[in-house]
């Protein structure tokens, strides 16, 4: 019971990856197989963000005054007090990577649209046979 | 198929659920990935940086690197849609609806048939054409200037606050989003023209890659900021300040002209006629 408390968020991170793999495998239509994959990718990236994540700590942005240089010796930072940035950071990158490869993935689903006439997995492998 | 799937999916699943009983807790400050690199970043970013923005000068200083391939990966993104979708062959569709501004009579033009001559008088409608909406034409075109200047805010102040070029290119891009469903995509593609997009987008590329190559040709490592100090006429670590802002201000002119050029070429199919 105390495990479950302390780590829910990951079971649902991974609740969340594998309603989208199950999309990926099992749906018969392109496009529902492209939304199976952006799930995948939201779970991913909550995955990586609750990482960063620490008790009592705020935005990684650090507090300063106005006009006081570089900042530098004028306040300690501890590292206890902002959250770890680096999750954020291969987020934020994967967050507009995700959008490209959505855009790669849709232009495709064009292409085979406009060729086979249908989106459906069965019906493109069934005229591709008959080829 | 449907049962293999599940199979799957449960199986893995249920492995990954028992990988985590290894795993820190929730927001554990003492868990491995908040122990070893992450304290260095904060603490020592203020006076190596000048940055208060940790995110940001981790993103384009301490991993420049991987976020210049980021930005490529971002332009591959553009070319692939571009070269998947775009249509050059000069296939005109089978009918034309022209509309006649003034009385709002619509004209089907055959194929093959004269096109009325570009006059004030008649504009080109999409097939699937609606009256414009008052309040959405009037609201979109006092916003959009308006976004735009957000998103110019976003990547100039994203050192001091949660913002940087990735969050303000894709800002600017959805303003000439906005454009192209409020209105239709030739007004957009008419404000953003298609090579618009194709110079700007590598142009991003090469603002980026191009700012690491002179810390290089000055003397230093690639992508290590301080050699700028003695172009910019500033001390090193203000120089690494600037650096990050110079290549903000490169990834954001990338993402915002690739996002533009891959909703153009998906929304018409890659004819930039009709959208959506």
């Amino acid at each position: 019971m105390q495990m479950l408390v302390a780590k829910y968020n990951y079971w649902i991170y991974i609740t969340l990856m594998m309603i989208g793999l199950y999309a990926m495998i099992a749906k018969n239509n392109l496009v529902k197989k492209i939304v199976g994959m952006s799930i995948f990718q939201t779970a991913i990236i909550l995955f990586y963000v609750s990482i960063g994540a620490k008790r009592g700590a705020t935005i990684p942005i650090i507090e300063h005054g106005h006009g006081e240089g570089h900042g530098a010796g004028t306040h300690m930072v501890h590292a206890v007090d902002y959250i770890n940035p680096l999750p954020h950071v291969l987020m934020l990158t994967a967050i507009v990577v995700a959008v490209a490869t959505l855009g790669v993935a849709l232009a495709l689903a064009i292409r085979v649209y406009n060729r086979y006439n249908t989106l459906e997995e069965d019906e493109i492998l069934a005229q591709i046979r008959e080829k | 198929m449907k049962i293999i799937g599940l199979i799957i999916a449960v199986l893995t699943g249920a492995l990954l659920i028992y990988g985590t009983v290894d795993f820190p807790g929730w927001a554990d400050p003492a868990s491995p990935a908040s122990t070893h690199l992450s304290p260095h970043f904060i603490e020592k970013t203020m006076e190596e940086t000048s940055v208060p923005n940790i995110v940001t000068a981790v993103l384009a200083d301490y991993r420049s690197y991987d976020t210049m391939f980021e930005t490529t990966v971002i332009f591959s993104g553009g070319v692939v849609c571009f070269i998947l979708l775009r249509i050059f062959r000069r296939k005109e569709p089978e009918d034309r609806l022209y509309r006649h501004v003034l009385t709002g009579a619509t004209i089907r033009v055959k194929e093959g048939g004269k096109i009325p001559p570009d006059s004030d008088d008649f504009e080109r409608i999409d097939t699937l054409w609606t009256p414009h909406d008052l309040i959405i034409k009037t609201v979109c075109r006092l916003l959009i200037p308006f976004i735009q200047l957000f998103g110019l805010y976003v990547i100039a102040h994203g050192h001091h606050s949660p913002g940087g070029g990735f969050q303000g290119g894709v800002i600017l891009g959805a303003s000439i989003m906005l454009l192209a469903i409020s209105q239709d995509l030739r007004t957009a593609v008419q404000r953003m023209r298609e090579k618009v997009d194709a110079l700007l987008s590598p142009t991003g590329v090469f603002i980026y890659a191009g700012t690491g190559a002179l810390c290089l040709l000055l003397g230093l490592n690639f992508m290590d900021y301080s050699a700028l100090a003695s172009v910019l006429y500033v001390d090193p670590v203000t120089a690494r300040s600037h650096g990050i802002l110079i290549v903000e201000i490169g990834v954001g002119v990338a993402v915002m002209a690739t996002i533009i050029w891959i909703y153009n070429n998906l929304s018409s199919a890659g004819k930039y006629d009709e959208g959506l």
